[in-house]
């Protein structure tokens, strides 16, 4: 008989630092001591909180043990599973308080979140179905195909107001009802899982840690439009996703809960996977769509909306992951219980993958609503090493950078919007004093002048354009014409680009522009880069005051740029520097600095 | 499978096991004390006739926890039940027999089996 359950994650984070070995380790140790019986492992999917992976939580006690080592394994299995004690000096810190151990709950990490689309991740082994039938999984189809008219389950979801967390947040159940008012016929049911965005891994998150609410959801939303047929376009770049969906697959038809004649109701539905090769634009629904075809991925223009026509030429619907990953739940519990979560205009929670200069990088679901200041110093722990917050950075290269004084705007769909950003799928990027705007603009736009697709000029030739101005401004050959021009030609391609790729790039640079007018001014008036980061706007300096003339640097210096005769102040050759940094290194005095 | 209730079979019989990995431990807790002192003593044999009886009985929200020694080793195996809003009870030399006492009478019943408990016993 079970007592003990020990999970350990299999994300890919934590999987990157060796959880499978901690496992192996942990499964011999358990034998070893003969507690098989008693104490199960099972390996989960994402816990949210990567920055402390390889994580472990042992039930029923609930302990959190992080950063764990192959090494630690015999410990915890000789102490804790074996004599109760638990290792607190494995623990993690925020959970050891005063000699007790806190609940994962009571810390600040998890305290504020809310998990609906991550209620299995780290909970349920993602592998084997029956633990998500113990969660009252596949209910939801059971109840929709013995219970519910197809219209009635669109109406569910309308009236939840769920919309779409891929970015551009469009009602779900509108797009559903434009598919089913389409005459019968063969239609498609899509998900998109090719989540390209820099920093963005929630999508991952949920196909790794439970593939099957998104089966689930889908073939709800089969059954309410229509259709006997779903893809999930995943990115190749996703092995242990592609791997856990394949097997969730299987489980799932073996069980009749995909196939023929599902639960007997006559409603059949299946699911076929394609792999993205790698292309942003992909994510495109249109293009999504064009690639599922076998063709090359490009988007086309709109209308007619895939509703209409979509994937061969037949009435489609595409939705994103974590969209699905709410339907199941929102059936089971009602459209009430959904639209009491979130804001008026933005139901429910959202997922955001934290990243950049933040204590706590890792996954965190909040409800709709949540201030950025919450997610960042409430949840995330704030920016490390004592710097300031200089900004976030939401939607990757479709959106902007929200500057200290909009913190406290609750985020929403149209609040971001209001303050020149996007939701995007979730990525979160915090940027401290050391970040440099105008190179953020530059390093986002790099990205989608590599991935335009080429189809359209304004996204082809605009982007890159847009990007030799950059150049120009970061190696300090800037002007203040080249601002204005570069704002005038982030305008034109946003308003004439075929897709949202072109529409939505130029977006990192206007409100950077917005924002952080000063830096661009800085760049080109000043020929300064305030925050240290633009090479060739960058001077390394000698303060005479603090040289004691110990001529450490002038040796140390690889090309010689550095002159003064013993016990006398020295001097940087700016010409001959190449800003190696060594000389900072090595002066004991700190007199050397950056300017 | 072709019916829901194959689906509910499947449920009810995972939902012991993942629930236990709930966060929220708002029931009851038995908590068996499993230090050297205790399994010396044969706290392992009672740990599992409580896993047992809770998982046969279907009942949610109890949770059978294991603790390092309490500190009255004389008394292992040594459990407590800790029921939200009452006092903690205290159950000293129990036995896989006892156990089952305990969960019949005082987890289904409601009513602590006071001749198992530290009071009596240090009478």
């Amino acid at each position: 008989m079970v007592r003990s359950t020990v999970l350990i994650c299999g994300g890919t984070g934590c999987s990157s630092s060796g959880s499978a070995k901690i496992k192996d380790k942990m499964v011999e140790e358990i034998k070893a001591a003969g507690l098989e019986n008693e104490v199960k492992v099972v390996v989960t999917g994402c816990f949210g909180l990567c920055a402390l992976g390889p994580i472990m939580i042992v039930y029923p006690e609930g302990t959190f043990y992080s950063r764990v080592t192959v090494e630690d394994v015999p410990e915890i299995v000789s102490e804790h599973l074996l004599k109760g004690r638990i290792v607190k000096h494995l623990a993690y810190d925020e959970t050891v308080k005063d000699n007790e151990i806190l609940s994962l709950n009571d810390t600040a990490f998890y305290k504020k979140q809310k998990r609906i689309a991550l209620r299995n991740c780290g909970v349920i082994n993602p592998e084997n179905i029956d633990e998500y039938i113990g969660t009252d999984g596949y209910q939801a189809l059971g109840k929709v195909l013995t219970e519910m008219q197809p219209q009635e389950v669109i109406d569910v979801i309308k009236a939840s107001g769920l919309r779409g967390r891929g970015g551009a947040g469009f009602p779900t159940g509108m797009k559903w009802q434009f598919a089913a008012n389409q005459p019968a016929g063969k239609k498609f049911v899509c998900c998109n899982a090719d989540e390209g965005d820099p920093g963005a891994f929630m999508d991952r998150s949920i196909l790794e840690g439970d593939p099957h609410a998104l089966i689930e959801a889908m073939a709800i939303a089969g059954y309410a439009i229509g259709s006997d047929q779903g893809y999930v376009y995943v990115r190749a770049e996703y092995p242990i996703a592609v791997q856990r969906l394949q097997i969730a697959l299987n489980q799932a038809r073996e069980y009749g809960l995909l196939g023929k004649d599902i639960f007997g109701t006559g409603f059949n539905f299946d699911i076929e996977l394609r792999l993205g090769a790698g292309a942003f634009v992909c994510g495109e629904e249109t293009a999504l769509m064009t690639s599922i075809e076998g063709k090359r991925g490009e988007p086309r223009p709109r209308p007619p909306f895939p509703a209409v026509k979509g994937l061969y030429g037949r009435p489609s619907i595409l939705n994103n992951v974590e969209t699905y990953a709410n339907v199941a739940q929102i059936i089971l519990k009602g459209a009430d219980w959904f639209k009491s979560m979130g804001t008026e205009k933005s139901s429910g929670t959202k997922v955001f993958a934290l990243g950049g200069k933040i204590k706590n990088t890792g996954l965190v679901e909040v409800p709709m609503g949540t201030t950025l200041r919450d997610i960042i110093y409430e949840i995330g722990g704030g920016i490390p090493d004592g710097k300031k917050f200089k900004a976030a950075q939401t939607g990757g290269p479709s959106g902007g950078c929200i500057p200290e004084k909009h913190l406290d705007t609750p985020i929403d769909f149209e609040n971001l919007a209001a303050i020149g950003s996007i939701m995007g799928s979730g990525g979160l990027i915090v940027m401290d004093e050391d970040n440099c705007m105008v190179d953020i603009a530059k390093f986002f736009l790099e990205f989608t002048v590599d991935e335009s697709c080429g189809k359209c000029t304004p996204c082809r030739v605009g982007t890159v354009r847009m990007l030799e101005i950059l150049d120009k401004i970061t190696s300090g050959n800037g002007t203040l014409e080249d601002i204005d021009k570069l704002e005038e030609l982030c305008n034109y391609v946003k308003s004439a680009s075929l897709c949202g790729l072109g529409q939505t790039a130029p977006n990192p640079v206007l409100s950077t522009l917005q924002y952080f007018r000063d830096e661009y001014v800085a760049h080109v008036v000043d020929k300064k880069c305030p925050a240290g980061v633009c090479k060739n706007l960058m001077r390394y300096v000698i303060i005479e005051d603090k040289c004691k003339g110990c001529t450490a640097c002038a040796r140390k210096c690889p090309v010689g740029a550095i002159t003064g005769t013993v016990k006398q102040p020295h001097v940087i050759d700016a010409e001959k520097c190449v800003k190696c940094g060594v000389c900072i290194e090595t002066c004991k005095f700190g007199a050397i600095v950056k300017q | 499978m072709k019916s829901l209730a194959e689906l509910s079979a499947i449920r009810d019989k995972m939902k012991n096991q993942v629930a236990s990995r709930a966060n929220d431990l708002d029931g009851t807790k038995i908590i068996v004390g499993m230090a050297t002192c205790g399994i010396a003593a044969g706290a392992r044999p009672v740990l599992n006739a409580f896993v047992e009886a809770v998982a046969g009985s279907g009942i949610e929200n109890v949770t059978v926890a294991q603790t390092g020694c309490i500190g009255i080793c004389q008394y292992e195996p040594v459990v407590e039940v800790v029921e939200p809003g009452k006092d903690k009870v205290t159950y000293v030399k129990m036995t896989a027999e006892k156990a089952q006492r305990v969960f019949d009478e005082h987890i289904k019943g409601g009513k602590p089996v006071t001749e198992f408990t530290i009071g009596s016993a240090q009478k």
